[in-house]
């Protein structure tokens, strides 16, 4: 097989990214009759139980920035982020037509109400507000978490008509673990070449693991980096910064590409968490629920949506990314209206300013159409950045 | 909270007891811990001789008093977002001013922050934030969504084995004192009591007119039961004072009370979902008297426990268990179907002419997905519903000429509704436009 240009990759991305009508999740789904999609927004789901049910995994991440939202105003009062107004929008106008069942994490209190407007709105599919633990402690938080997952498990197999046995458990949670690394390699590989890889490049990579099965998104990774090494890319006098608070709500593209222009290389971030939210391998034997439940407890990512529980250990996360990335600043970019960004941030940004590492805060809507504002301030940031690391 | 008529017996009973309250905290003698209304565990706390301390009634106090919006201003040019809470920003801008306490006196710094988990995501955040200042032990009771209408075993097993092996232990070493499950019980037991004649209260705005207005008087009424008196004989001794002049209103044939003396004509009787706004409660609560409409049932009264809809009692046969229950059963932590269920089944059995939501702008919690309850509740009753939008404690969103024109049409609307003898639902009142 001819090896794909970063071109053709990216392009095919592109179109996952603004296909709203999910074209690849509703043909992976006609392919075999019977074949199901569980729809899931951010900020985790276990996306193994449902790969072992045989179904798809589909994330929902709003409607972007091209999408007109005709009836979500209606759902919404203006000062509610936009993320779920779109997503209704969505659900209306048929566009999650073939998802057969939607997870609703608990991470904040709109999420949560919108799984009770889906149970109003769309009786007849499968609804679950999917909760995760706040206590860490394996025979507490664990205890509970453990059996939360067993009833997701119980769910889906009788939305599948079938027992989803632990052997297809481990096996989903290697091909998973397998996603992950690819996907790790990724951000690896941006971080110590990132004018190799741009960051909108990589932000469409990981929005086509929302859609495509893990098993595709892993090849699709491997052949970008293998096409990204191939290719010459100027390298550019940039600063490198770590973007943080967009776990939900995304950024629009347009965004992204504009702080990359104006002079910040983006060597992390925190889109799309699901992809990368466990941070160490899970054991594919044993109890596959049991390795689930402790990776989620003792080897998860930090965000506002999870409490903790040690205070000196807040933030500890986004520091650690700082220093493995070797990043100059941080970017805190968190939606409208996003009460856990926007409550978190004055306790992280105190974190980073303790430790003089230099940091802007913007704020966005997935629908923010004016960049200039935007490079202005990234381009002063990344100028600042420069002055202060030369003097 | 000071009404101009005169005090009856049960108010003068409420300011007494809020009053001595705020003197044991700021005394400087007990443990205090700072723990929030929703899933409060006021008996838990009383077994281990800690006072209560709840800055979300501080926050409705400052905002009563005109306070809170240069509390509001002081937390955001901290850094604090403009689109977050506004009782979280109440909060740390008190702080930042002395934390005064209400009686005048400096509040001291918590012993614990009790994090109760409950129907609030906000709830979680705030406590971290406030840990930052306060560097106190702070324990957290995650108490699960019930989002499928029901808790769950696994919900209660949850709650019980945190109580047991987290919040208990550390109450311990707070307080010095070891947990005595007895004392525990008997506090339950004085809960229920109270309880029960909190539920008569409440479902005597069935009859017509109401003695009773069931939101801007029903904070009042709910006080000693949401806040720190749960499990106390001042509970009890103030519901039983409310009930004798309740059943004295209904022997007059008098209807609701208000500021300015009794209601003299019921004309709309309402159920309303959502909290008040308390910078501007008192003219909020005029728009409605003014215009004879009295509030037979609000959600806002069940914030800090729901009684009545499912009959739930502490109980001290099953301690633990039960305060679960209570976590579990609050308002907010209940599923929108279920909140639909509640305030439809308010608007038939209490003969409310419609539902009016009064929607939040700092609380997600209460009012994401308020649009879609509005409309369901309408096609389950066929009354017309409005909608209204105003703020907490930021004196920057009460806008007074919009509601007060949003509740004259609404009340133009039923008028009309009755006139032509129907009763299907209207074209809402909203002001949903995303600007
Ligand atoms: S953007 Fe923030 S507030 Fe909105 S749904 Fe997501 S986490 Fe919740
Ligand atoms: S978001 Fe709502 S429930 Fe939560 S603290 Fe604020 S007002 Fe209270």
């Amino acid at each position: 097989m001819a090896t794909k240009s970063v071109k053709q990759i990216v392009d095919f991305c592109q179109e996952i990214y603004a296909d709203l009508d999910f074209t690849r999740a509703r043909q992976w789904k006609e392919a075999e009759p019977g074949r199901k999609v569980i729809g899931y927004m951010p900020v985790y789901v276990p996306r193994e139980i449902i790969h072992a049910a045989g179904m798809l995994p589909l994330g929902i991440l709003g409607g972007g920035a091209d999408m007109e939202v005709i009836h979500g105003d209606a759902y919404y009062q203006s000062y509610i982020c936009r993320i779920p107004r779109s997503t209704i929008d969505l659900a209306i106008t048929g566009k999650l037509d073939f998802v057969d069942g939607m997870l609703f994490p608990s991470i904040c209190d709109v999420i949560r109400n919108l799984t009770g407007i889906w149970q109003l709105m769309f009786k007849e599919k499968y609804v679950r507000y999917f909760d995760t633990p706040q206590n860490f402690r394996d025979e507490i938080g664990g205890r509970f978490y453990a059996h939360e997952l067993g009833e997701l498990r119980a769910d889906l197999e009788e939305l599948a008509g079938r027992k989803i046995s632990d052997a297809q458990l481990n096996r989903s949670i290697a091909v998973y673990n397998e996603n992950r690394e690819w996907v790790n390699r990724v951000y690896d590989y941006r971080s110590a070449t990132p004018w190799k890889a741009p960051a909108f490049e990589v932000y469409l990579l990981m929005r086509a693991g929302m859609v495509l099965p893990p098993e595709e998104h892993s090849a699709l990774l491997r052949d970008y980096l293998a096409a990204a090494e191939a290719e010459d890319r100027p390298l550019r006098d940039n600063c490198r910064v770590v973007m943080t608070g967009s776990f939900c709500e995304q950024p629009p593209l347009n965004l992204i590409k504009s702080i990359e222009l104006a002079g910040c290389y983006i060597v992390d971030d925190d889109f799309m968490l699901v992809n990368r939210w466990l941070l160490e391998e899970v054991p594919t034997d044993g109890d596959p629920l049991a390795n689930l439940c402790r990776a989620f407890l003792h080897h998860s990512a930090e965000t506002a949506a999870k409490y903790e529980a040690d205070m000196e250990k807040k933030g500890s996360y986004l520091l650690g990314l700082i220093e493995k990335r070797g990043a100059e600043g941080v970017i805190f970019a968190a939606p409208s209206f996003c009460d856990p960004a926007l409550l978190d941030q004055p306790m992280i940004v105190r974190r980073v300013a303790e430790r003089n590492i230099p940091y802007i805060t913007m704020q966005y809507a997935e629908n923010s159409g004016q960049m200039q504002p935007i490079r202005e301030q990234a381009g002063t940031f990344a100028d600042s950045i420069k002055l202060w690391s030369a003097s | 909270m000071s009404q101009d008529v005169v005090k009856s017996p049960s108010q003068l009973k409420q300011k007494e007891m809020i009053r001595r309250n705020y003197d044991k905290i700021t005394s400087g003698e007990v443990k205090v811990s700072s723990t929030f209304v929703p899933g409060n565990l006021n008996e838990l706390l009383m077994c281990f001789d800690i006072a209560n301390n709840l800055p979300e009634i501080n926050a409705i106090q400052n905002g009563m008093r005109k306070k809170s919006g240069e509390m509001i201003v002081e937390a955001e040019r901290s850094g604090h977002s403009e689109d977050v809470c506004t009782y979280v920003k109440a909060d740390i801008g008190m702080m930042a001013r002395g934390n005064i306490a209400p009686n005048g006196k400096p509040m001291p710094d918590p012993d614990l922050l009790l994090l109760s988990y409950t129907g609030c995501f906000t709830f979680m955040k705030w406590f971290e934030l406030l840990r930052e200042e306060y560097r106190c032990p702070t324990v957290m009771l995650h108490v699960p969504y019930a989002a499928d209408g029901r808790p769950t075993q696994n919900m209660r097993d949850y709650i019980v084995k945190q109580l047991k092996e987290e919040v208990i232990p550390t109450l311990e070493q707070v307080s010095g004192i070891k947990f005595d499950i007895d004392r525990l019980r008997e506090y339950l037991r004085k809960s229920a009591r109270a309880e029960d004649d909190l539920v008569w209260m409440l479902e005597q705005a069935k009859r017509k007119p109401s003695p009773i207005d069931c939101y801007f008087g029903g904070v009042y009424y709910m006080g000693p039961i949401f806040t720190a008196f749960r499990g106390t004989d001042d509970a009890i001794e103030y519901y039983r004072l409310l009930r004798a002049e309740i059943e004295q209103r209904i022997e007059q044939g008098l209807g609701a009370m208000t500021p300015e003396g009794d209601m003299p004509e019921e004309k709309y009787r309402l159920v309303v979902e959502g909290p008040p706004n308390w910078t501007s409660f008192r003219d909020f609560w005029k728009m409605f008297y003014e215009e004879g409409a009295v509030v037979v049932a609000s959600s806002y009264t069940k914030v800090g426990g729901v009684y009545d809809y499912d009959g739930f009692r502490h109980d001290p046969e099953h301690p633990l268990e039960s305060l679960a229950d209570y976590c579990l059963g609050v308002y907010t932590n209940r599923n929108l179907p279920t909140r639909v269920d509640m305030l439809a089944r308010n608007v038939i059995e209490y003969e409310a002419d419609g539902l009016l939501i009064n929607s939040i702008k700092s609380c997600n919690s209460f009012s994401a997905g308020q649009l879609v309850m509005m409309r369901e509740v309408e096609k389950l009753t066929g009354k017309p519903a409005a909608f209204i939008e105003t703020d907490l404690v930021d004196p920057r969103y009460f806008s007074a000429a919009n509601v007060k024109n949003r509740l004259e049409s609404y009340f133009q609307m039923i008028d009309q509704k009755r006139r032509a003898g129907g009763s299907g639902p209207a074209a809402p009142a909203t002001m949903n436009k995303r600007s």
